[in-house]
């Protein structure tokens, strides 16, 4: 479902752009505005974040807005609440990502299908490598949503086929080490990395990490599929507020 | 005892982000290897009898004995290691990997400070670079044991985020090593985190019970009734418990019961109904979370209990039955100390005080044939401020505000 978007998106546009929002950072309905201002400019898809006390995987911008965000009184229950809000307001596909625990506390199973009932079309979760993730593969699969899997510049070949033939809807590539939000050099080096990410799998590639700017989607056209901005949009809203994102998404 | 993910029946495992895995799949063949060679655990024997004080000596504790009148109380003096502490067992053979593996730097988290102490440690007797993850919280109440670190090169660097304590602390060496792990090892401190980590740090801690199995046999010739552990994470615990896997030995761990079980302020995941299975910190295993599955916040007065996980091999011997859990209240804490220094001249740590408030609890109802061991898991003295503190006395309080003028 979400490939075949991805694809027939790809027919009018050079690259496509998704945004990422933690839900209920800095608050709901802010949440709710910056959805609908990366909409109307154009943005493809958009990653809910369901906040998570322990982030791991992210670095200090978006881990901060994890923070706010539960101290704020920001639920399960009200993610799934806000993914049914902007999936049947707006016509993109949204994805949740959070950590396993988020499921596996909620039962993976049961998860998944209000998933679906809401009308998320998949899910990111970075700490869920697919050897753990067997049930909540299946569960996905099952229901037909993409379970999104992880290439990393460490990743081997025989490992990115493993990875590709788990996933579904597309890749998500990232494009250094680290943690989410600190910068990445997009230059002619990062060739050889996305070639290897393209011949390993048959699926759309997403890049993301430290992608922040228009000329890093410049360099990224015809190498991704899609560009993923994440914590600069976060940043941007703590700088200059919710207005600023429409303009800066049609600047990319 | 694991399986090839690490598993302990349905606890463990390796909750990985995906550029962690090479660097995971390199450490679990490296540890593969020293594991399977005798000659590794030769060299490990002798650095830590030669930098460490090893083997520590197993105490009679006369005087505790005759006082509870009950069993014949022995402590395992792990408070004798050099930097005072369980502790440096498992980073000096997490030290060794490291030089095997040809990195050059050691990050490690910290709570009590003991482990940032002990890595600190062991990197500059190794020439390694060190960075300590401290959560703002605990480097306020643990300065002494941030000046160490720092004097020995270490960079020790406040956790401002989350609750500030341990687990923060582990999120952000996580962060690091996610980003420097071509050069860099994340030395865990405990036997907690993906997989190899709980086996990796059992093994290096499997040091203490293999000598104190020797000790009792040699004192008593015959095995002991009961063996009492701490548990924060569970690394001294699993040290000890490991010499003991007979059915005749009855494993007791004893967990933080803060200001009591009832209050909801405490850290006991085992034997408190508050905890339940989860996922995080890249392990399943118990976890004080809500029913949304985000994490709560603990307390002790042991800053090294103030954990919201537990050893998934601890785990799986609970639901088996193979140990069995109790806490100690931050006052019987208090009042184990007292009790141990005034009886016997020995200053546990808070952390290992919960062992012996959990089998003094239980000494006088055995029989003088019956044996217990405690395990010392480290030295109260370099906690000075804490437990000044938390005796509330005031000669040292004023000792405090009189050196503070001296600084003005």
């Amino acid at each position: 479902m979400l490939k075949k978007y991805i694809q027939k998106s790809l027919k009018t546009k050079e690259i496509l752009l998704m945004t990422h929002i933690v839900v209920g950072y800095p608050s709901l309905d802010a949440s709710m505005k910056i959805v609908e201002e990366m909409v109307k400019a154009g943005v493809d898809l958009i990653e809910l974040q369901i906040p998570f006390s322990e982030p791991m995987a992210d670095g200090p911008v978006i881990l901060k807005a994890n923070q706010k965000s539960l101290e704020l009184g920001t639920t399960v229950k009200g993610c799934f609440e806000f993914a049914q809000n902007v999936s049947s307001r707006f016509d993109i596909p949204f994805l949740f990502m959070t950590y396993y625990n988020i499921l596996y506390k909620y039962g993976v199973q049961s998860f998944v299908e209000d998933m679906v009932k809401v009308g998320i079309k998949g899910a990111i979760i970075p700490d869920l490598p697919p050897e753990e993730g067997l049930e909540y593969e299946e569960a996905m699969k099952s229901n037909n949503l993409c379970p999104i899997y992880i290439f990393s510049p460490t990743t081997t070949d025989e490992r990115m086929r493993y990875i590709s033939s788990c996933g579904k809807g597309f890749i998500y590539c990232m494009a250094r080490k680290g943690v989410t939000g600190k910068t990445t050099q997009f230059s002619n080096e990062l060739d050889e990395y996305f070639e290897k990410c393209r011949k390993n799998t048959s699926l759309p590639l997403a890049v993301g990490f430290g992608v922040k700017e228009k000329a890093d989607i410049d360099y990224l056209k015809g190498k991704a599929d899609i560009a993923v901005i994440g914590s600069q949009t976060i940043r941007l809203v703590d700088e200059k507020g919710i207005e600023a994102v429409g303009d800066f998404i049609k600047g990319l | 005892m694991s399986n090839d993910r690490g598993y302990y029946g349905e606890f463990g495992g390796a909750f990985i982000p995906e550029i962690l895995v090479a660097t995971f799949d390199e450490l679990i063949r490296q540890f593969r290897k020293v594991k399977d060679d005798p000659s590794f655990w030769q060299t490990y024997s002798d650095l830590m009898s030669n930098y460490s004080c090893r083997p520590t000596p197993l105490t009679f504790a006369e005087n505790l004995t005759r006082h509870f009148g009950g069993a014949k109380i022995y402590i395992k003096r792990e408070d004798l290691n050099h930097t005072g502490a369980h502790k440096a067992n498992n980073v000096m053979g997490q030290g060794l990997l490291v030089q095997r593996m040809g990195k050059t730097r050691v990050i490690a988290e910290t709570g009590a400070g003991q482990h940032g102490v002990a890595t600190a440690t062991m990197a500059a007797k190794f020439g390694f670079e060190c960075t300590i993850y401290m959560g703002e919280v605990d480097v306020k109440r643990q300065r002494p044991n941030v000046f160490w670190m720092e004097q020995m090169g270490a960079t020790v660097i406040p956790v401002t985020d989350g609750t500030r304590i341990l687990k923060d602390a582990i999120n952000e060496a996580f962060r690091d090593w996610v980003t420097n792990m071509d050069n860099t090892h994340y030395v865990l401190g405990t036997a907690c985190g993906p997989h190899p980590f709980p086996e990796m740090v059992s093994f290096f801690q499997s040091i203490i019970g293999k000598e104190a199995r020797q000790q009792i046999l040699e004192l008593e010739g015959k095995l002991p009734t009961r063996v009492f552990a701490c548990v924060g994470g569970g690394s001294n615990a699993m040290g000890l418990f490991s010499g003991f896997p007979d059915n005749s030995v009855e494993c007791v761990g004893v967990e933080a019961a803060g200001y009591g079980l009832h209050t909801g302020q405490h850290a006991s995941r085992l034997c408190s109904p508050d905890a339940t299975v989860g996922v995080a910190q890249g392990y399943k295993t118990y976890f004080l979370q809500n029913d949304d599955g985000q994490m709560k916040e603990t307390h002790s007065i042991a800053a090294g209990l103030d954990y919201i996980g537990v050893s998934p091999i601890l785990s799986r011997m609970h639901q088996k039955g193979e140990a069995r859990f109790e806490s100690a209240t931050d006052k019987e804490v208090i009042d184990a100390v007292k009790l141990t220094m005034k009886k016997e001249g020995i200053i546990p740590a808070l952390e290992s005080a919960h062992a012996f408030a959990g089998a003094f609890r239980e000494a006088a109802e055995l029989s003088s044939d019956d044996i217990i061991i405690i395990n010392q898991s480290g030295r109260g003295d370099k906690d000075i401020f804490t437990i000044a503190d938390a005796f509330g006395d005031p000669k040292w309080r004023e000792f405090i505000k009189e050196k503070a003028l001296d600084y003005k």
